[in-house]
Formats: structure tokens, sequence, C-alpha cells
């Protein structure tokens, strides 16, 4: 790996941005065969693009014309199964710059973001070209993966007519791959994120069982009455130890609230609206509000508690709106 | 949710409203769906049809590619507006990948209405969620189809 500093690297690549190469060419016209087969893959049964009947009837397109789902676009011209550009196509490098971050030592990449404007539908027998053009990298950045560029191209797809059928801006990150420890294990199976699971001890445990069992546990103070939430093991009125439960009716009104959109933390669905609810025993609780959009929510609105199982094993008491002129349409 | 197109229906802008939310829709991801959608978007790279050759480069599975994330992006939006709409924009960011096992739930709301020449077009957020997290997020600006193009249309 060289040693150049990244105001070296960006020296020497700079110069080879905003060159447009191509044609990138099609091995063959837009066909029924392939728009049928993506079309399957996917599941897509849009009969815009294989109904005739359809057509005829009901679009601005011709009937004996399969039209090919927009997103197909990069497709049309993408290389054959052996890495070949169709045929005609330019020998130009289309990734001189990614490969010259690849002798610098960059040599991981990932695709970050696409940016894509449809001009017009393909259809069966139009014929796809497209150019590319490097037209940004960015200042070295350090991201969760490593270090690297983010490197934007510019794809025009471009139709027998030379028109302007599609473009694309996309995005990459050109990355140092890290380097593994000797004898690193394998990646292990993809996994499935989940909420961390509470810590339950002698002075908790009979909350989440709680829950479990179906209820909303609130504790009272056995000496002096005062009933207290969350769970602590000494009453901060009379300093007893001695403490029993009763049991929540789990309704209540939402004391305040704040709504999280950024950033989006699996497994959480977002927006996420956190409430402090007043419940009607008179102890405040956090917790989760669903079925409300944000801008519905309002302090003082009328909860109710949902006990839900969220995942396997761990039951959370959610609350939803009691008022159903406020809860989101299904 | 495709039995729900074989009616052809289309949205149109009289009965839509910004913050409506597009039907939700569950893509269980399958060895299956990953390999026959890479074919069917000519992407012959390793990780996308090649367990062993993805874990040799640091990924536990095949993963989804690209392109066919963006097919399921444009079906997502073409399920819910309806054969008459014509896709315009699509702009996403991609995050945690598609491995088999996993199920990505796509969800969608209409964010701005507006109004080109004589076309309405719908601006939609939408995100792709797997077990890891995103798979996908961003917004889309969809033309909508005109009310006319309901009659004798449905069903």
């Amino acid at each position: 790996m060289s040693d150049s500093s990244a105001a070296d690297i960006l020296n020497k690549i700079k110069p080879l941005m905003h060159k447009r190469v191509g044609p990138y060419n099609s091995w063959n016209p837009v066909s029924r065969t392939q728009i049928w087969q993506w079309c399957s893959a996917m599941g897509d049964h849009n009969p815009l693009y294989l109904d005739d009947q359809y057509r005829a009837e009901h679009s601005e397109f011709a009937a004996d014309k399969a039209v090919a789902p927009p997103a197909m676009m990069q497709m049309w011209s993408m290389r054959d199964v052996n890495g070949h550009d169709g045929p005609g196509s330019t020998t130009d490098n289309l990734f001189e710059i990614l490969d010259a971050l690849e002798q610098e030592g960059y040599a991981g990449i990932m695709a970050v973001s696409y940016d894509q404007t449809f001009h017009r539908y393909l259809e069966e027998g139009d014929r796809a070209h497209h150019y590319s053009t490097i037209i940004n990298v960015s200042d070295l950045k350090t991201t969760g993966i490593g270090k690297g560029f983010f490197v934007t191209q510019l794809a025009e797809f471009m139709d027998q007519n030379d028109e302007l059928f599609a473009e694309a801006r996309i995005t990459y990150f050109k990355y140092q791959v890290p380097k593994k420890p000797a004898g690193a294990s394998k990646p292990s199976a993809p996994g499935k994120i989940n909420r961390i699971h509470p810590v339950e001890n002698h002075d908790h445990a009979h909350f989440w069982q709680g829950l479990r069992d179906g209820k909303l546990l609130i504790q009272k103070c056995d000496d002096c009455g005062e009933l207290r939430h969350p769970p602590q093991p000494m009453c901060e009125h009379c300093q007893s130890l001695r403490w029993s439960t009763i049991e929540s009716k789990g309704k209540g009104t939402v004391y305040t609230y704040t709504v999280m959109h950024y950033p989006e933390i699996p497994p959480f669905d977002y927006p996420n609206a956190i409430v402090l609810v007043d419940l009607e025993e008179g102890v405040r609780i956090v917790s989760q509000l669903i079925g409300t959009k944000p801008d519905d929510i309002k302090v003082g609105m009328s909860v109710e508690m949902k006990l839900t199982e969220v995942q396997e094993d761990m039951t959370l008491p959610l609350f939803h709106a009691a008022d159903p002129s406020t809860t989101e349409k299904p | 949710m495709s039995d729900a197109n074989l009616n052809y229906r289309n949205v149109i802008a009289s009965e839509l409203s910004v913050g409506d939310a597009l039907p939700e829709f569950e893509l269980p991801i399958t060895a299956k769906l990953v390999v026959s959608t890479a074919m069917a978007s000519q992407d012959f790279q390793d990780v996308h049809h090649d367990k062993d050759a993805a874990i040799a480069k640091g990924t536990p599975d095949i993963f989804m590619n690209i392109l066919t994330t963006n097919g399921f992006v444009g079906r997502y939006l073409t399920d819910w507006a309806g054969p008459g709409s014509r896709i315009k924009k699509i702009q996403f960011n991609l995050g945690a990948p598609n491995f088999p096992g996993d199920t990505m739930i796509m969800s969608g709301e209409v964010t701005e209405l507006s109004q080109e020449g004589e076309h309405h077009l719908a601006h939609v957020n939408f995100k792709g969620k797997n077990g890891m997290g995103n798979h996908v997020s961003g917004v889309a600006v969809v033309q909508l189809a005109g009310a006319q193009q309901n009659g004798g249309a449905n069903g």
C-alpha cells in the first residue's frame, strides 16, 4: 500500500474527472423476453409492461410492444456473463478513477446511493447504450467501514436516436479494507437485531414477570402506602423496605413526549414516539406511543396501555391513543 | 398485494393527502430470489449467486444486488399508484444488505403533492427495512394516473 497522502491522491485523480466515456452498447434490443424475466423474478404484475390488451385500452403505448419497467434502465447495457461489453462499445476504461484509487490501497467498493430521473419508458425494439462521467470525488472521509473517498458517477442512458431516456447519479464509497487479524474467524451468519433485554434482578424482576403474566405492576409501600415507579428497593417517602404491588389499569394521559427521527437504529420503527405517561393511579411511566402520527400527539391526550410482545420473551406496556379520532387510519 | 394489482386500480390525486401511508409490502428474502433477480438484471457478480465466493469476500452469504433493490422500489411504487402511474424520479440510499433468511418490509408516505402541466405528481418517502436496519431509504416522484383512467379499468 502506498503512503500517498489524501491530497496527493486527489491531485493524481482529479485530472481523470469529467471525462465522458462511452458508448457502452447493449447486447440486445429491448425485448419482451427480458422484460418478462425481470417482472417474473421481481413478482411485478403491472399490466403496463406485458399485457398488450391493457396497453391498447388504457395507455399511451403501442399495443404490440412490451414496455420495460423504468428500473430496468441500467440492465440493457450491462456486460454479458463473461464480462464483455456489447458489440461496438468503447474500450476506454469506465472506472479509471476507481482503478487508480485501488492502486493507492482503496480496494473496497460499495454503492451508497442512487439518484435517478426517468425521461421516457423504453419499449420493445428500442436499443439502449450509456455514457459515463465521474463528476465528483470527495475528500478523504472516515466512516464505519473504513477510510475512503466518495466517488459520484453520472450515467446517461440513451436510446437508438441518442435521446436521453434516463440518467443516474450513482455514488460509490471506495475504501481501505481494514486488515483482518491473522486467523480471523469467518463472518457469522446474518443476524436479526433485537431490542436489548433488560437486566432482571431482585429489585425489579417482579415488573418484567408481571408484564409476561399480562399485568402492569406498580410498587406500593407497605408502610406509608405511597406508590412508586420505576421499581426501587426503598420508599422515598418513609424509607421502608417493605413493599407489595398493585395492578395498574393501564390508562393515563401524556405528560410529555419526544419523537425520534434520526439516526434510525434497528430494530425500532421510525419516527419513534417516546411518551411519559401519567397513569391514573398516580405514577409516571416511560413508554412508546404506537398508532398515532407524530403531528397528532398532544400533551394531555388520553392513552391506554397495550401489552405487546415486541419480540420473543419480551412483553412491553406500549401505549396507544384512547380517543379513536386521533388514531392513525388503518 | 399481487392480487390487488390485478384490479388495475389507479390512485388519483383527489383521493390523496400529504401524510397518507402507502400499504406495507413484505418481501421474504430467499437464495432463489437473490439469484433469479441478479440473473434477470444481468448482474453476474459472484457475491449475488455464489455463497462460497461471498464468504471469501467477508459477507456471511450472497445478498441482493442494487438493480434488484431498484426494481422492488419501482414495483412498490406502481403496486400502490397503479399501472396508469409513471415513475419520474427515484433517489435512494443503501444500507443493510438483504441476505437470504431475512425479510424486507417496505413502507412509505406521501410527503408532497404537486402539479406539472396537466399531471399530478405524488412525492413519496419510502424505506425497506430488514432485520438489521434499513436496506434502502429514499424519495420518489410518481406521476399519478388521471381520474378518467379509472373508468372501466377496475376489475
